[in-house]
């Protein structure tokens, strides 16, 4: 939908090329094209316009790089100073107690109950005992909703009462202090900043539980109106940093800037995914660039690091080099692809990849090849050239997938092997790319 | 301070924050490039997209020329892109079927039980599809709004169950039983996951075999606080589920919803509900007026 602003920067410096320096007139226009990117990205306007004068002040007159081409300088000096105002490191949870509480907070519908029961499952799988509180008194259900998904990660939810919220927080962490956990998450009702009555309500939570870590889980679709929001809370309760859940969409989640800039307090934690794994440590300097819309080659290289196992890999590497690459070897491939999400996730991770939005990435397509290989008996997996036409047809009937099909990919593996070849005869450092 | 003191407090701070600041903005007397900048600002910090903003501020510049003072003319820009008819498309034999859709978190259980309860009221008969088979304890949610709530029937599978069959039941029920509308609670799905989009379009082709028109409306829930990112959720969900009108919801708190606006602007589709608070009847017909009214009530710096 939108135009990444590398290419629109591009633009704006074409006439640009071969001067040394940045100057307040020749800037205009990426001036420009920033302010537009980020209000696209829905970082709040007055954000904006501070940021923008400090980007200025920054551009103006630098001397560019001879290894950078104008738009490059520039895009790195707005880069550097989005990071800047990030922060940029993780900033780890902090426990100070034992137990140590943990309080959920924010708007409705933000995504509280699945923070608070991804939370437990990261937290316990760190070696901690972890209690779940569900102090939602309000929604219908969200009690049970809390309860299922303890059940589902092993963890023990307490609901004391299921009326009073002084009360079952009070028990909560008589619980937790009793029974020896290290950790209590209480998952407080969804609040609109504005409700006095809900405000004090979790006001007293906070008094009673006396936490180490009070979250503010925000949607990163959220708009203009962030900045109020986290205020007012982080004013109230004394934020210790926010959560930002649904970054699995495509909202560029400028909020985290604007979030940032008003209450100075960190961004700790992503929820990518609707499963219960779906929540991760978050890494400011990556966010810059999705915000800016120049594609997240970082976690990219860190997604495929994590799922390829890099034995694996290597094995893969000699196979390739001696150019004895298997269909076996191949359908390995695709599981590995598979396990990093899906690849229309991948694909938008790629500078330039947020303009693959119209594109639809089949994901069946590679259940069927992934049936048709499956079809294959161990032999021909191993040497493709046994499969004949009577082969093919078996295969066609035993994937469910048509004749032509099962041609296609088997021309496509030959293809491949040859690139392969190719490649090999590049040297070990063209290899090491292509598990991916 | 004393309790009530706090109280008082409290309740002024709300006030300021709602009704307090109002319609400062709008004393300007002439358009001149400051004010313009102003009314930019109003309205990019609405979440009005950046060109529906331009496109207003070139349609406010135009409405001088017939208006009188600039906020009449503001007010006539922003009610001219919002023309256009609000109603349900109500089929001539019912029952009318409705597919409640969005993102997660929207409100799609929330509106869905408010709006059983408004039809119920009109002396309709409901029944509700509780086809968000995949959130946690959504079937309970919408069971307490069904039960205890709106006093309506409500069609239910096991959790994890084909969201599909619940909507083709729902549907055949309320066929059977001569029912007015049926009102099926989708499970929220980002738009951006093309195989739960196309499981909505399975949901719909299903329930096409039992009333060939049906879904008669498609209504997406569409959280007020949504930024930018609501203009990509209502073109896809458009584009694959033929949506015919929004539900904006959550709009008692300080957002303004102005993505609705856009979503009209380039879209063109309407918005039918706004829900205004937690009660179950605060979710109301959408009234242009009062909706460009709260958008020009404008903040003390």
């Amino acid at each position: 939908m939108f135009e990444s602003l590398q290419e629109k920067l591009e633009k704006a410096f074409k006439s640009l090329r071969g001067q040394g320096k940045i100057s307040e007139k020749n800037i205009q226009e990426a001036i420009r094209m920033v302010k537009l990117s980020l209000l696209e990205a829905d970082v709040n306007y007055k954000v904006v316009k501070d940021f923008i004068e400090k980007v200025k002040e920054k551009a103006i007159g630098a001397e560019v790089f001879n290894s950078l081409t104008p738009d490059q300088q520039f895009i790195k000096i707005v880069r550097d100073e989005l990071t800047a105002l990030m922060g940029e490191k993780h900033e780890k949870l902090r426990f100070t107690q034992k137990p140590s509480p943990i309080m959920l907070v924010g708007l409705q519908g933000s995504g509280k109950t699945t923070t608070g029961a991804k939370l437990a499952r990261i937290i316990k799988s760190e070696g901690r005992k972890v209690l779940l509180v569900a102090a939602d008194i309000y929604r219908p259900a969200a009690i049970d909703q809390l309860e299922i998904l303890g059940a589902e990660i092993g963890v023990t939810v307490f609901s004391g009462d299921r009326r009073h919220v002084d009360k079952i927080c009070q028990e909560g962490m008589k619980l937790a202090i009793g029974s020896l956990y290290d950790v209590v998450i209480f998952d407080t009702a969804g609040r609109l900043h504005i409700n006095e009555e809900m405000m004090r309500e979790v006001e007293k939570v906070r008094e009673i539980v006396k936490p180490d870590e009070v979250l503010m889980v925000l949607d990163a679709m959220i708009g203009q109106d962030a900045v109020q929001t986290a205020k007012t809370f982080n004013d109230r309760l004394a934020v210790t940093g926010f959560v930002l859940t649904k970054m699995d969409g495509d909202a560029r989640g400028g909020v985290a800037l604007s979030i940032r800039s008003v209450t100075g307090k960190p961004i700790k934690f992503i929820g990518v995914s609707e499963k219960i794994d779906g929540l991760e440590a978050f890494y400011p300097d990556r966010l810059s660039s999705r915000i800016l819309g120049l594609g997240d080659v970082l976690s990219l290289i860190e997604k495929v690091e994590q799922t390829i196992d890099e034995k694996k890999a290597k094995e893969l590497e000699k196979k390739l080099r001696k150019a004895d690459f298997t269909f076996n070897d191949f359908l390995e491939q695709i599981r590995q692809i598979q396990k990093m999400g899906s690849l229309r996730s991948i694909l938008e991770m790629l500078p330039g990849g947020s303009k693959l939005k119209g594109v639809t990435v089949d994901e069946k397509q590679i259940k069927h090849v992934e049936a048709i290989i499956c079809s294959m008996t161990k032999k021909e997996r191993a040497n493709p050239k046994l499969i004949n036409y009577s082969r093919k047809k078996r295969i066609a009937l035993g994937s469910g997938r048509p004749l032509p099909e099962v041609t296609k990919l088997l021309d496509n593996f030959e293809n491949m092997k040859k690139m392969v070849k190719k490649i090999g005869k590049m040297g070990p450092k063209g290899l090491s790319r292509l598990p991916f | 301070m004393g309790f009530f003191d706090r109280l008082k407090e409290g309740l002024k701070k709300t006030r300021d924050a709602t009704f307090g600041k109002i319609k400062t903005l709008l004393s300007f007397s002439k358009i001149d490039a400051e004010t313009l900048e102003q009314i930019e600002e109003l309205l990019i910090t609405s979440d009005i997209s950046v060109s529906t903003t331009e496109k207003i501020i070139r349609g406010l510049k135009d409405k001088m020329k017939s208006e009188k003072s600039p906020t009449q003319a503001l007010k006539r820009a922003l009610l001219d892109l919002l023309e256009g008819d609000a109603y349900l498309r109500v089929p001539e034999k019912p029952p009318m079927v409705i597919s409640i859709v969005g993102v997660n978190g929207g409100g799609k259980t929330t509106t869905t039980g408010k709006l059983a309860k408004r039809f119920k009221e009109e002396k309709k008969e409901v029944v509700l599809a509780a086809a968000d088979t995949f959130r946690a304890a959504a079937i309970d949610q919408l069971r307490v709004w069904a039960e205890e709530r709106a006093g309506v029937p409500l069609i239910a599978h096991e959790p994890g169950a084909d969201s599909a069959a619940v909507a083709y039941d729902a549907v055949s029920h309320a066929l059977s039983k001569k029912k007015d509308i049926v009102l099926i609670d989708t499970a929220g799905r980002l738009h951006t996951k093309d195989n739960l989009m196309e499981e909505l379009k399975k949901l719909h082709r299903v329930i096409k075999k039992i009333i060939p028109e049906a879904p008669h409306e498609v209504l997406l829930v569409l959280d007020a606080t949504t930024g930018q990112n609501g203009l990509a959720q209502a073109k896809k969900f458009l584009e694959t589920v033929g949506v015919t009108g929004i539900v904006l919801t959550k709009l008692d708190g300080t957002a303004k919803g102005g993505i609705a606006l856009s979503i009209k602007d380039e879209l063109g589709l309407p918005i039918k509900y706004v829900g205004v608070g937690e009660k179950i009847d605060d979710l109301r017909p959408f009234v242009a007026e009062d909706f460009v009214n709260a958008l020009l009530e404008g903040e003390d710096e």
